[in-house]
């Protein structure tokens, strides 16, 4: 069985990795100050120019990019490439109005699936498998990005998409699917209606998952692993980026391999975006260095993590990350979508006659994610009729379903009772204990 | 035939209906009928007051979440067959009825029920028509 993918990038030599990096990042800055107008702008005023960029220790005369970036530049005032040369458009998940967008060219598509590959090898797959893709297919990069990548390495794809666990649990069965692609809870989920259904562990064939979009721990790692019979790959990744498969976990599972020949990681301090050492936790940052429709530089994704360049025992000499274990924002990720805040204050708001005076409350319960939304009652929304607060809670969470792709509870609490606070008011609670 | 209700919102939590009542009582506001509508989270507490108007202004002053609405009162037999006659009639008339309750009225015999219902001057029209009375008749 093959053990890489691509065996010469993944265990070059750092050198040599350092050299090819260097190499690819100053065509990149070059192709992004000669096609990008924001970075010729955001260069010209910080004084630097494409040649100024040689190697990957001159990354840090760079300038960030930032998701608003993306929000400000919407659709495709970013991109780098003239349509006629785009080939696919994805979009984040679960924003309203203003999506970050972002376009691959076949290239851009062609590595995306290279990065997945690699990771799908370094988790035990090979042309035998069947791989079941239970993540949402569509402009959210989960579905199609391990479609592309278990293609590439041979295997064969169940394109399962999300949602009816039934009919999920059947393929399981009657497919004979080797390796589950998912969100960590959503296997939980599984293995949780695999007993309530009686269903034997023996009847099902996996022997391997990989799991992201969602922020999880080593404690999840085992549950899976012990109650489903396979070993549990994380993978990350983020559509600014490309999508999943920017950083993947190899055999010994002690911290993820970044694609570095694709991008380049940083770790900031996220106050002073001072460049932090080894072992030293703070936000991740990302370069692409081979990408041609959306080559973002130093993108500050507000994951929190840290990297060692220690050389891992599966012979990779890519640099580990560890999993992300919290946010420099208040993003917050709910049975895998990206949600901030204020987009739930918007759809609240949109609903006419509510207060912005709100709770949001996420737990896990029998892992799934919950989302409970307290708004407060008002003079302008207070009825006598019982119908007429469940016709509201029932409207809000139909914005709530179709603009952010959420379900939420909606509870009715007292005025005042939501917490004031001058300045930034804390809106979130989240239950979630990921320890 | 057609009075003022208040309504107050009452959040489900150990001993916030006690809080509410006790306001009620500081202000020497006098409960002449309730009922309480309870869903999982919260609950609804209506109430007939004397001087509705002023008793609203009282318990918002208060802080309570409170609104004002009408409902219709009916003076029924206190026997049985005494609620069905009303019933009937709203229904032999396509009359809906969103929520109701009743007490007993201070004379023997007699009791009253309190119905909101979203066409009250019809319904008001029809039980005249049918010889009933209301608490303010």
């Amino acid at each position: 069985m093959n053990r890489y993918f691509n065996e010469a990038i993944e265990t070059a030599p750092r050198n040599q990795l350092f050299h090819l990096q260097s190499y690819n990042l100053s065509r990149t800055v070059y192709h992004a100050y000669n096609n990008m107008p924001m970075y010729r702008k955001r260069m010209d005023e910080a004084g630097v120019k494409p040649e100024d960029i040689q190697s990957v220790s001159d990354l840090k005369k760079l300038p960030f990019t930032y998701k608003q970036d993306l929000r400000d530049n919407y659709p495709y005032g970013m991109f780098a490439v003239p349509p006629e040369e785009l080939q696919r458009i994805h979009a984040s998940s679960g924003t309203t109005g203003k999506q970050t967008v972002v376009g691959y060219t076949k290239h851009d598509v062609d590595i995306w699936a290279e990065c997945v590959a690699r990771a799908l090898v370094a988790a035990g797959a090979d042309e035998n498998d069947f791989v079941q893709v239970c993540y949402g297919y569509g402009l959210f990069t989960g579905g199609l990005g391990l479609h592309y990548g278990a293609e590439k390495m041979g295997a064969t794809v169940i394109p399962a998409s999300t949602g009816n666990t039934a009919r999920q649990l059947t393929m399981l069965q009657d497919f004979k699917s080797s390796i589950i692609c998912c969100t960590p809870s959503y296997a939980l989920y599984l293995a949780d209606s695999l007993r309530d259904l009686g269903i034997p562990l023996d009847s099902i064939h996996l022997k391997a998952g990989i799991f992201g979009a969602e922020p999880w721990t080593e404690n999840m790692r085992r549950e899976i692993e012990e109650r489903l019979h396979i070993k549990a790959y994380d993978i990350y990744g983020l559509s600014e980026i490309s999508g999943p498969g920017v950083a993947y976990d190899c055999e010994c599972q002690n911290g993820m391999h970044v694609n570095e020949d694709h991008f380049i990681i940083e770790i900031i301090d996220p106050i002073t975006g001072e460049v932090l050492p080894d072992g030293e936790q703070g936000e991740v940052v990302f370069t692409c260095i081979t990408k041609e429709a959306l080559p973002l530089i130093r993108y500050r994704t507000h994951d929190i993590a840290s990297i060692t360049h220690e050389k891992c025992e599966c012979g990779r000499t890519f640099v580990r990350m560890t999993k992300p274990c919290g946010r420099s924002d208040d993003m917050l990720i709910i049975r895998g979508v990206n949600v901030f805040p204020s987009q739930i204050e918007s759809v609240l708001l949109s609903c006419g006659n509510v207060d912005p005076h709100y709770m949001i409350i996420v737990d896990r319960v029998n892992n799934t994610d919950t989302l409970e939304i307290q708004v407060e009652v008002s003079s302008a929304n207070f009825s006598d009729k019982v119908r007429s607060f469940e016709a509201m809670a029932a409207q809000i969470s139909a914005s709530m379903q179709s603009v952010l792709g959420l379900s939420a509870k909606i509870t009715f609490v007292e005025p005042n009772t939501i917490q004031r606070s001058e300045g930034k008011a804390k809106r979130v609670i989240d239950k979630r204990k990921l320890i | 035939m057609i009075i003022k209700q208040i309504s107050i919102f009452v959040e489900n939590k150990p001993g916030r209906l006690a809080e509410i009542t006790e306001i009620i009582a500081k202000n020497n506001i006098n409960i002449r009928a309730l009922c309480v509508a309870d869903t999982t989270h919260f609950g609804i507490l209506r109430i007939i007051v004397d001087n509705p108007e002023e008793v609203e202004r009282i318990l918002k002053d208060a802080g309570l979440t409170v609104s004002i609405t009408s409902v219709i009162t009916a003076c029924i037999h206190d026997k049985p067959g005494g609620l069905a006659s009303v019933l009937k009639l709203f229904a032999d008339n396509g009359i809906q009825i969103e929520y109701m309750y009743a007490f007993i009225a201070k004379s023997d015999n007699e009791a009253y029920v309190v119905m909101r219902i979203e066409d009250e001057d019809t319904a008001a029209k029809l039980l005249h028509a049918n010889g009933f009375v209301g608490m303010n008749d």
